[in-house]
């Protein structure tokens, strides 16, 4: 009796964590397959214990390949995309001008698209310029996406900001540019690394818009992808656990920080 | 000491402000320009005019090696929709159980995360976002092996009889859950569950608690409290994530193909295969705007609907 | 101070404006500052005080007019070519930078690169010396109040413009830091231009008052003479409260005009006069509650000659401590406030009471009377 009262009072808890469970699941499942030892070339049944994945990560041909060039495309993307959409932010966020509503459109447009469409769109206009397809256009599209969700996050925290304390700034002899690195930039750096870590996640994650944009050029998404066809190696989940625990420890770490400086 | 504002029947005609000024403010209203011009064009030339050249390559006939012509010919429409609609109507259904059960299944978490987690509220936090960051892909194979023909989920789901039951409704078939509806809804929800829970997360979150109370207080019983103040007041986060979460599912494939067999196909995966393996880019646009047009539609007449129950 | 005293410099605003598309916030206005003065801009919200504020900042461009700061035209310089300094509405200090760097900022703007010196003692002069290294957000409002002053002082500027400064502050710390600003004021003698909406702290704090309303300055004074010789009926209603009744004028060939009224005759000394009166014209007759004495009709003898009166019944009373507030019946008006002091009480002034409202005629003014009667009170009540 008791504990069906406990339950029902906390059914929501029960339910949430459920769905906790749920989410988080397929990382364990990557994880303990982490230390298996196929037989064949599929990662699918467990057969026995072994660290060899974890002791030898570069093991399997071209993998480690295209993870550094899933990361450098990443960074080119976090960057222009930050760059780019930051300003596109202040333009909206601080200005009053004609051409808004149309711009607001065009920022939003681009998420609300299911990805296959952008990106056989994409890949058509290169086919039709006679554009090589490889690293280029696999930057240029990955900024393309990417900046709408930076945009959306620079400008939450730059209308969030009092737009008296560049007044203020202005008042005490900063000139527009002093205003702008001493003091906007720094209280709007919050939303810009949300932005810059959005970008970063979604451009090294990305599939389809890569998949048809990359030409012969792999990916690490797309090596995972080939490797679904042609067999799974362990590594993989090797390097799946290994972002994950960096993520996490990135996550803790910041607020451990964030912790200690609100304390001191 | 002269303080005088102008009287009202004579007013003095005003110094014109120095030209100086009327020049920093022509200067001024240029500046949400320059900031806009690259990110802008960045957007229009790889962004919508890829739109236009696609809408153009759908009425385009001919082959691989003679060329594309623009030649008006809307008939790859027609035949698209009559050879693909099955998968087209697939995706439309696969999309939105996948969104309903986001929503059943997010909506505690949200809650939970919002109101009921106290000092856990940040590691709930992490761990709800934490997936992101290891390639889905990878996470969409690990479905694999936890819905594997010989592993624990399908055993205990055919030792309840629950597969036979799923079996007669057509979601599963025989003793499998690979290769099923099952498994390919089971995998896009998975997938969007975040982009359910994030917004949500964020409109209850901003739900003054003091509410619920007040709401107690009113003589309102718990659940009554749910459906009367805290769900009509997290709208704002329910419509957002069911769009973000019914968009990318309606145009996914991975999950398709990974999780699917041929029977499970959804258009994506038409799309995906006509442009990168047929090579039939006048099918692969017009599959394209067909599905973006049906989503474009289903997402107006959404908005404007949960608009209106807003307003009540 | 341990520096030596900043002039002041004065600002002049000729025919200063600002439109918003079709809405005109500020009329063009003519105002003069004098150096070294407490200038209080005192209206209600809306009214244009912190828009004249901020052209004054460089903050707004003026849409005409010109703006002049100790001799100089600034009128086409960016805010920060400008000698003057503000202490914002909510402070507007950096959240991103402790109390420290919030005060150093406008001297290291200026490439002064020893700045410990100054910067302590600055905090020393508010009292904020151990909180140096803390974030704004950590300190109390009064604390903050008190860093945004520190932060605008510490480069003398040759103003200071004051935007509702203590607005966010509750109502014992507001009247601590009147006396505070004031005191700071008259030490360093800079002219400080004061914007706010609370008559008490205009007329507290400054020596000179600008009462605005709907963009135009209505009347300018020191607080005294606009409190007891009001132009306006927005002004009269404004600051404080006053009773307005319309008059007839009889007479205008003695010292005091003489009017008529429903309740009898009213004398009112012709300077106190701001509205032009000829035999046969009406104006309005102001008369402030706390210079009316109330006796009881019974003994309506004892009042000397030469004063004011009009007779009526208390509707209603109320003791508020230091004086009682009536609310009297009158022919002329049926809701004429009275304040009594209390200190002897006649035990028969209860609501019923017949009585005697008089006053000495030198306080009497008298108003135009094609203006609204009623401008300036629900802007107070919604003020205060």
């Amino acid at each position: 009796m008791a504990l069906t009262r406990w339950i029902r009072r906390n059914l929501v808890v029960v339910a949430g964590l459920g769905t906790l469970a749920y989410l988080i699941l397929p990382n364990v499942v990557v994880l303990v397959f982490s230390f298996n030892k196929p037989n064949g070339r599929f990662n699918y049944e467990w057969q026995r214990f072994s660290t060899d994945a974890w002791t030898d990560p570069c093991g399997v041909a071209d993998m480690c390949g295209s993870l550094s060039l899933s990361l450098k495309i990443a960074v080119w993307a976090t960057i222009g995309a930050t760059v780019l959409g930051t300003m596109i932010a202040f333009a909206l966020a601080r200005y009053r001008f004609r051409a808004r509503p149309a711009v607001n459109s065009l920022i939003f447009l681009p998420m609300a698209m299911p990805e296959v469409v952008m990106a056989a769109s994409l890949a058509t206009l290169f086919l039709n310029m006679g554009v090589d397809f490889g690293f280029w256009t696999i930057l240029i599209a990955h900024i393309m996406f990417c900046l709408s969700f930076v945009v959306t996050a620079v400008k939450a925290r730059v209308m969030s900001m009092d737009p008296r304390l560049e007044q203020a700034a202005q008042d005490l002899y900063a000139s527009p540019a002093q205003t702008f690195l001493r003091v906007t930039l720094p209280i709007a750096a919050p939303g810009i690394a949300a932005g810059a870590l959005l970008s970063f996640a979604l451009s090294f994650d990305d599939f389809i818009i890569t998949n048809f944009n990359a030409g012969s050029t792999v990916t690490f998404p797309m090596f995972v992808w080939g490797s679904a066809q042609r067999g799974t190696p362990v590594q993989i989940n090797v390097i799946g656990t290994a972002m994950f625990a960096i993520a996490v420890l990135c996550v803790l770490a910041g607020q451990l920080a964030g912790n200690r400086r609100k304390r001191s | 000491m002269s303080a005088t504002t102008a009287p009202e029947t004579a007013p003095p005609a005003p110094p014109p402000a120095p030209a100086g000024v009327a020049k920093a403010a022509r200067r001024k209203k240029l500046v949400p320009y320059w900031l806009l011009l690259p990110g802008i064009l960045w957007l229009v030339i790889f962004f919508a005019a890829p739109l236009v050249y696609q809408a153009s390559t759908s009425v385009q006939t001919g082959s691989l090696e003679e060329g594309f012509k623009v030649t008006w010919h809307f008939q790859t429409y027609w035949d698209a929709l009559t050879e693909y609609y099955p998968q087209f109507l697939r995706s439309v259904i696969y999309a939105a159980t996948a969104t309903v059960l986001c929503l059943l299944l997010g909506y505690p978490l949200a809650y939970l995360i919002a109101f009921r987690a106290g000092r856990w509220r940040n590691l709930v936090m992490i761990l709800v976002i934490a997936p992101f960051f290891t390639s889905f892909l990878i996470r969409t194979l690990a479905w694999k092996t936890i819905l594997s023909d010989s592993g624990p989920v399908v055993e205990v789901l055919n030792s309840l009889h629950i597969l036979d039951i799923t079996s007669q409704l057509g979601i599963t078939e025989g003793e499998r859950v690979l290769a099923t509806p099952l498994a390919v809804v089971c995998g896009l929800t998975y997938n969007f569950l975040p982009f359910m829970i994030l917004p949500l997360y964020s409109s209850l979150e901003r739900i003054d608690g003091r509410l619920h109370e007040a709401a107690g207080d009113l003589y309102a019983k718990p659940f009554t409290t749910f459906r009367k103040v805290t769900f009509p007041l997290s709208m704002p986060g329910v419509v957002a994530g069911t769009l973000l979460t019914f968009i990318p599912a309606a145009g996914d494939y991975i999950n398709a193909e990974l999780l699917g067999s041929t029977d499970q196909k959804m258009v994506g995966n038409v799309i995906q295969s006509q442009f990168l393996r047929v090579l039939d880019y006048p099918t692969a646009a017009a599959l394209s705007f067909i599905l973006m047009a049906a989503i474009l539609a289903m997402v107006t007449v959404y908005i404007r609907k949960s608009g209106t129950e807003d307003l009540v | 101070m341990t520096q030596q005293p900043s002039t002041g410099g004065d600002v002049r605003l000729t025919g200063i404006s600002k439109t918003y598309g079709s809405f005109t916030a500020v009329h063009p206005l003519d105002l003069h500052i004098p150096a070294g003065s407490f200038f209080a801009l005192l209206g209600a919200s809306g009214c244009g005080k912190t828009t004249t504020l901020r052209m004054i900042a460089g903050l707004e461009d003026p849409t005409s007019g010109i703006v002049e700061l100790a001799g100089n035209d600034v009128t086409a310089l960016p805010p920060h070519k400008r000698p003057v300094n503000t202490v914002f509405q909510s402070y507007a200090l950096f959240p991103h930078l402790d109390i420290y760097e919030n005060v150093a900022f406008g001297l290291r703007r200026r490439g002064i690169k020893s700045v410990k010196k100054q910067v302590d003692e600055m905090l020393e002069l508010v009292q904020l010396g151990d909180f140096a290294r803390r974030k704004p957000q950590q300190l109390s409002g009064g604390q903050q109040q008190r860093v945004a002053v520190a932060r605008a002082l510490i480069n003398h500027p040759k103003v200071l413009l004051l935007d509702e400064p203590l607005g966010a502050l509750d109502l014992k710390l507001r009247r601590q830091m009147q006396l505070e600003l004031k005191r700071i004021q008259t030490e360093v003698g800079i002219t400080f231009v004061h914007v706010t909406h609370d008559q008490e702290e205009a007329m507290t704090m400054a020596d000179q008052v600008a009462v605005m309303n709907g963009g135009r300055v209505e009347q300018q004074g020191a607080p005294a003479e606009l409190y007891e010789n009001p132009g306006t009926t927005f002004v009269a209603n404004f600051l404080g409260t006053s009773n307005l009744i319309e008059a007839e004028v009889a007479d205008t060939s003695g010292g005091d005009l003489v009017l008529t009224t429903e309740g009898g005759k009213l004398a009112l000394p012709a300077a106190r006069c701001s509205a032009p009166a000829r035999t046969g014209d009406t104006v309005l007759v102001g008369i402030r509650p706390e210079k009316i004495s109330l006796t009881h009709a019974e003994d309506a003898g004892t009042i000397p000659d030469g004063r004011n009166r009009i007779t009526g019944r208390i509707a209603d009373s109320s003791f508020i401590g230091v004086s009682t507030q009536y609310v009297i019946d009158t022919p002329v008006c049926s809701e004429f406030a009275v304040y009594e002091q209390n200190i002897e009480r006649d035990s028969r002034l209860v609501p019923g009471a017949e009585v005697v409202l008089h006053w000495n005629p030198a306080h009497t003014f008298g108003l135009d009377a094609t203006q609204d009667i009623d401008a300036g009170t629900q802007l107070d009540e919604e003020a205060a």
